[in-house]
């Protein structure tokens, strides 16, 4: 399972680690030693720590590693290496909360403490009395830390493991998550261009219903949350709907987006119905003429507990899938590579993150094909509901391809649409297993599928939804603590007046200059992005096409919609239509949905190529792939050291830079030719860190791969991989 | 209403570009990707059903059918007509909008099977299997058996003229290109880029008539110290007369990378102390390390197997300081199977559910994992370890050919460029022998023939996976190589005709055919990749975990349209070019104006944030 110290195949090269070995340490250690300390965030707090202790080098098989403190913090784990601080100069993409060895407590997945060579999971109540020769930590971002403890004092070792082991595994309230802790002060500049909408006043709302056309009515009276707790404190609702006190709220058609068409997308929380309840069914059967009635008399639902995967199915699989990249050692990776193909499929990640995608292509194909209103319900209304419908908006309309846009989605969606972000990341450990699920991280994981496909249609970058999928484990920001709007007013309330300086500062994750400074920021924009082409241009073409292509959603293929379903007065026929609908599925073709869709998707295909319009993905087999960037980083086995699509990006952000700072240079230089300003320093510097790009490796960004001396990574094990059974393989060359 | 809809609507099934023309300019898209093909059409054939094939200037219509079904299996049975000539098979679907056509080289097909007689309207069907992974499935409706039995017996016959005694299209072939293709590689000249002859290795003329070796090149570089007669010593000893020369040497190090075929060792473990004295004049040239490697690219067992057949492998005994290392890389018939079941998976349609474990079924990206992993460890132990290599497998013209090109684009930059490409096929592949012929078994139709495999198009594909892995480190770009693998099939150029330099040379190759790189060399905007960085000195280690390796989807793939992009790639590949030649305009113009500026207002900072800048120059 673990091979300590069997990794004769490397190299006995010196890197940078340096090779102490234990019995030297130990007797460096009688020697007067200063003591280190992390720098502390504001309201950070160590609990504990233990000197020495020994971290494995990633990148080895051997048990080499450095030497230092381990700290545990009420915000992180943090490793601090007794060797002098390497030089950071190299680091352009450094996270200004914490570094390559911190680990924030709500980071951690699972801790592993090995006992006589044998690797076992460390739950809360394993801790009690052995303490093992090494702990490994398995982090949500996929990071693997191996720590020797050994070398420590044994109370020092059961002291640092105890409370390692407590604060990241045991359950605990949600005052205790380092954000109602953390004093970081808000930073001005976030302030001054807040462009995020956040969709927490009834403005946002009507903005967004204004910029979509939409013919909706806002509901502004579950301010207070009377109406419901697991409803947004704004929301908008089909015009015809006027009773919105019943079954709390159970139903209620929440608006998502409108189609230029005029239908829009709902979205609706239905309690499976477990019998005939017939003043219920009256009450859904109301909410969907209600939806029916916003265009055209056409609605089509969608029961996305019924056709898609659980949350619990979601769970489970990713669980899985995540295996596959916490790899503890080389053999092991090179193992795992044989039956790589099978173990994906096997896990069925890949086939979810299909199966979501089909789904929002499918609501898409309603809406922008047909012209039909469609509402999509499931029990709680806020997990596949949130992922199907922000998909479907993604493909539909180019302002959420936007930087900007996206995290007004999220804002809409998610946060201000009460997905149970706390209970589904399960922030605070709690034992019931049920609640737990990466939803969001599928919706990223299917956002990430469209960037590959269509690069060029997004301002963003996949190092952005690398990044922001790491952020939900960071417990800082109020974003991702919260089971719903009504809960983190509440929470926010309660906790306001304990921290005696004002109002809680807990900055939302789209603050980034909390994390990474503008530098940095630029990984997060594609350089590839094809901006919206300037109306001039098409202002000289004819004025009908270019009304159309300003609608930004060209329906030109297809035909208008069907009329077929427009009987204004025969409200009972159309009930019936509704149900027929809803029981038979809504595709009503007598092919699968798949088949359909497919169609859907040819004749898209076939459209001349607009990255401002409609967008679908590819949902064949090899189209759908593993998100290499946020799987792959950390495992030194497949950096491709000069390589990867980072080698590419940088290479253009350095010339996009470039003429940047040239503009910028020649603006300043006309502006004030008396203020002298000295530019180059911050030229040479920019260059500087660029300077090595060719050589920088594919998991750039993220890993630093620290061994410079560039070596390739040979594979072991490679004759097990190939079983060729059949006698060809005994053949010889010429068949003479 | 037809005339927009005659020729320029060839549409994506044609064979050598894998775009979809836009619907808004078919014209002109069609009409470029039709001269992409080098198809500089002379004449134009008038098709009875008003429609217009353009034609090569040697092109001859030999025989048209009206009113032939092609069932595709992507969307379904499309009316037409079906036209052949001496170059190629011409379909034109007239009862679908947008009218779509296939046009494929009769080179490319494979086998032609009969199927029809079987159904009861007496309608005759074939299916055409052809070599670059589809098949293409046609139906004759006409009532007379004349005619469609002549357009199957015309296929026949111009399919597979080798087995029809007559001759291949390329030696028709007469079309002039600005550049002559055939002059692209120079032995000396390369070997002299090389910084060849030195004082360690010297060009031999021993094999100038192919009498040392009938497969090798008859320009050699061997060790300074071995002469002329033990070369023929050694030639006795190696598999086919492939004796151990030089594919490359370090600029540095002095290090090289060394071929050959299996040595003759038998059962009784036979010796000769010219080759061991070859290699270890191999091993001196290079100051730097006193070992050397030996890569067998077979599994041991196989190398084994070879002892009963007279051939083996080096014995540590025999060749002192000699290290040999096995690669195990599988055997041709191997890879044909991997193929052929590759195949069976991704076309016609891809089985969703079950595609990882149908793709790992085939062990195809296998196959290309352990041949890049076997390059790998011989560019480190290069690069590396200073150390010299023999890389060999059996006869040395399959995998090595494998081996030591891609450990020489790993190693050497200018393999990695268009011009360098072409020198490192023309060098590592044609000139040593590669048999070509064989392998992909040109305008023969004996095609069980179990000499055929796809040794080349796994080289290619290794290349692709390394241009995926180093997308900056590649001057050319994916439409280079599909182009390249097309034309190996198509017989419309004399490049990846004959089995060797000599046979090449007897059949007046080079005077009789045009080169494909007369071709490529005259267009090179089509494959020029936007993203290229030249680094001169870098060395490239690819990675080849299986999760860093992909199916080459739009070589493989590429016939169902659904896996297609919707904007063709080549377009997007000129748009970057265009904004990188915008970019950098940009980038000059500012800072000649900055320069200016700086010298018109303070002297005495002139010319410093230029100064400061230039480095990123190196992106042009």
């Amino acid at each position: 399972m673990l091979s300590l110290g069997s990794g004769g195949a490397k190299s006995s090269k010196p890197s940078f680690v340096s090779y102490v070995t234990p019995e030297e340490i130990k007797l460096e250690k009688d020697l007067p030693k200063k003591e280190k300390h992390p720098d502390l965030l504001p309201g950070e707090v160590v609990f504990c720590s233990a000197n020495p202790i020994l971290k494995y080098t990633q990148d080895d098989l051997s048990q080499r590693g450095i030497f230092g403190t381990l700290f545990c913090t009420n915000f992180r784990v943090t490793f601090l290496s007794d060797e002098p601080k390497q030089e950071e100069t190299s680091k352009t993409f450094k996270n200004k909360l914490y570094g390559e060895n911190d680990i924030p407590l709500m980071c951690v997945d699972h801790i592993y403490g090995v006992y006589d060579e044998k690797k076992k999971l460390i739950t809360g109540s394993f801790v009690k009395n052995k303490y093992p020769s090494k702990m490994i930590i398995h982090c949500k971002d996929l990071r693997v830390f191996q720590f020797c403890l050994t070398f420590t004092k044994e109370e020092d070792t059961k002291k640092i493991f105890q409370g390692i082991a407590h604060h990241c595994l045991e359950e605990k309230s949600l005052k205790c998550v380092f954000a109602f802790s953390y004093a970081g002060t808000p930073s001005p500049e976030m302030q001054r261009k807040q462009e995020t909408i956040m969709f927490d006043s009834p403005e946002d709302w009507t903005q967004e219903m204004k910029r979509t056309k939409a013919k909706c009515r806002l509901v502004t009276e579950n301010e207070n949350f009377e109406l419901s707790q697991r409803l947004p404190k704004y929301f908008i609702i089909p015009t015809a709907l006027e009773d919105l006190f019943s079954y709390q709220g159970k139903g209620l058609p929440i608006w998502c987006w409108s189609h230029h068409s005029g239908c829009a997308l709902f979205k609706a929380s239905f309690p499976l119905m477990t019998q005939e309840d017939g003043d219920f069914q009256k009450h859904l059967d109301t909410m969907i003429n209600a939806v029916a009635h916003n265009y055209l008399y056409s609605v089509k639902t969608e029961d996305l507990s019924e056709s898609l995967p659980t949350i619990l199915d979601i769970q489970q699989s990713y669980n899985k899938f995540k295996q596959f990249f916490l790899i503890d050692n080389s053999t092991d990776f090179w193992m795992s590579d044989m039956k790589w193909f099978s173990s994906l499929e096997s896990s069925g990640w890949l086939d979810i993150i299909r199966q979501c995608l089909q789904k929002a292509v499918e609501v898409v194909e309603c809406i922008d094909k047909d012209n039909t209103n469609v509402l999509i319900t499931e029990e709680e209304g806020t997990d596949l509901c949130c992922v199907i419908s922000s998909l479907a908006q993604i493909m539909l309309d180019p302002y959420y391809r936007t930087l900007m846009g996206f995290q007004s989605l999220v804002q809409k969606e998610w946060v201000a649409g009460c997905h149970a972000f706390l209970d589904r990341c399960n922030h605070l450990h709690q034992k019931d297993k049920e609640c737990h699920s990466p939803v969001f991280l599928l919706f990223l994981e299917c956002v990430w599928q469209l960037v590959q496909q269509h690069s060029p249609a997004f301002q963003f970058s996949e190092t952005y939804l690398t990044v922001l999928s790491d952020s939900v484990h960071v417990p800082i920001f109020s974003t991702f603590l919260f089971n719903s709007a009504h809960h983190r007013e509440s929470v926010m309330k309660a906790e306001s007046p304990l921290a005696q300086s004002g109002p809680l500062s807990c900055p939302t994750v789209w603050d980034w200059s909390v994390q990474f400074d503008s530098k940095a920021q630029n990984f997060f924009f594609n350089p590839l992005y094809s901006e919206k082409v300037k109306h001039e241009k098409t202002a000289r073409k004819t004025h009908k096409p270019k009304h159309q292509r300003q609608l930004s959603l060209p329906s030109t293929a297809f035909k208008t919609p069907t009329k077929k379903g427009f009987f204004k007065d025969e409200t009972d026929s159309l009930k019936k239509m509704l149900r027929v609908k809803r029981i038979s599925r809504w595709m009503g073709s007598p092919d699968s949905p798949v088949a359909a869709t497919r169609e859907f998707y040819e004749s898209w295909q076939q459209r001349p190529l607009d990255y401002h319009g409609l967008l679908l993905p590819c949902l064949d087999g090899p189209a759908v792939r593993v998100w290499m960037q946020r799987y792959l980083r950390w495992i030194p086995e497949v950096h491709i050291l000069g390589g990867g699509s980072m080698a590419v990006m940088t290479k253009l952000m350095e010339l996009l830079n470039q003429v940047q700072d040239l503009k910028r240079v020649l603006e300043q230089r006309d502006a004030s030719q008396a203020a002298k300003f000295d530019h180059r320093p911050h030229l040479q510097n920019r260059l500087f860190s660029f300077g090595t790009s060719g050589r920088l490796s594919s998991s750039f960004p993220f890993a630093y791969s620290r061994n410079r001396s560039f070596k390739p990574i040979i594979p072991t094990g490679l004759m097990q991989s190939l079983m060729v059974t059949d006698n060809l393989a005994s053949q010889e060359d010429e068949a003479s | 209403m037809e005339e927009s809809g005659s020729v320029d609507s060839v549409e994506s099934l044609s064979s050598s570009t894998t775009t979809r023309s836009d619907r808004s300019s078919v014209a002109k898209v069609s009409d470029t990707e039709l001269r992409s093909k080098g198809m500089a059409f002379e004449k134009v054939y008038k098709d009875p059903s008003k429609g217009e094939l353009p034609l090569l200037a040697e092109e001859l219509v030999q025989d048209a059918a009206k009113d032939v079904t092609y069932i595709c299996p992507f969307i379904g049975p499309a009316r037409g007509s079906l036209t052949v000539t001496n170059y190629r098979l011409f379909f034109r679907c007239t009862d679908r909008e947008p009218v779509f056509g296939l046009d494929l080289p009769l080179g490319v097909l494979s086998r032609v099977e009969k199927i029809g007689a079987a159904t009861s309207r007496g309608d005759a069907s074939y299916v055409l299997v052809c070599k670059d992974m589809r098949n293409l499935r046609f139906v004759h409706k006409e009532p007379e058996d004349s005619l469609k039995k002549s357009v199957f017996e015309v296929l026949m016959k111009f399919a597979f003229p080798v087995s029809n005694n007559m001759s291949l299209f390329a030696f028709e072939y007469k079309q002039v290109f600005p550049e002559n293709g055939w002059r692209v590689y120079d032995p000396l000249a390369e070997y002299k880029r090389q910084g060849l002859p030195n004082e360690s290795w010297r060009i031999s003329k021993v094999n100038d008539h192919y009498e040392l070796c009938d497969s090798y090149p008859a320009t050699l570089v061997v060790p300074v110290t071995i002469t002329d007669e033990e070369l023929r010593r050694v030639s006795s000893f190696r598999a086919k007369g492939r004796i151990p020369v030089l594919s490359w040497i370090h600029p540095e190090s002095q290090a090289a990378v060394v071929r050959s075929s299996q040595p003759m060792v038998g059962q009784n473990g036979r010796r000769c102390k010219e080759d061991e004295k070859l290699l270890q004049a191999i091993m001196d040239a290079n100051a730097q390390s006193h070992k050397l490697f030996i890569f067998d690219a077979r599994p041991s067992v196989n190398a084994a197997a070879n002892k009963m057949k007279g051939g083996g492998y080096e014995s540590e005994d025999a060749y002192q300081n000699a290290e040999l290392v096995f690669l195990d890389i599988h055997n041709i018939h191997v890879m044909r199977e991997s193929l052929r079941k590759l195949k069976e998976v991704v076309y016609p349609n891809i089985e969703e559910s079950h595609w990882l474990s149908n793709l790992e079924s085939t062990h195809w990206l296998e196959h290309i994992k352990l041949i890049l992993a076997g390059a790998l460890r011989i560019a480190d132990k290069v690069e590396s370890g200073k150390t010299s290599v023999v890389v060999h497998c059996s006869d040395g013209w399959d995998r090595t050919a494998q081996l030591t090109s891609l450990a020489l684009i790993m190693l050497d930059s200018h393999y990695r460029t268009i011009r360098g490409f072409q020198i490192l096929l023309e060098k590592e592949w044609l000139s040593f022998g590669h048999r070509f012929q064989q392998r992909v078994g040109h305008g023969d139709k004996n095609h069980t023939d179990a000499d055929r495999s796809p040794i080349f198009l796994q080289f290619i594909d290794c290349v692709w996976q390394m241009t995926r892995q180093f997308p900056a480190a590649f001057e050319f770009n994916e439409n280079f190589l599909i182009t390249i693998l097309d034309h190996l099939y198509s017989c419309l150029f004399g490049t990846f005709l004959c089995n060797s330099e000599q046979q090449r040379l007897k059949e007046e190759v080079p005077k009789r055919t045009v080169s494909v790189w007369s071709f490529v060399n005259s267009q090179l905007e089509e494959f020029v990749n936007p993203l290229y960085v030249h680094y001169p000195s870098h060395v490239l280690f690819p990675t080849v975990g299986i999760r860093h390796l992909q199916l080459w989807v739009s070589y493989y793939i590429r016939w169902n349209p659904r896996m297609r992009p919707q904007e063709p790639v080549h377009q997007r590949y000129k748009e970057l070019l265009a904004k990188r030649a915008e970019l950098q305009k940009r980038v000059e113009e500012l800072q000649r104006e900055a320069a200016n500026r700086t010298a018109s207002t303070s002297s005495e900072r002139a010319g410093s944030p230029t100064r400061s800048i230039t480095p990123v120059q190196t992106f042009v």
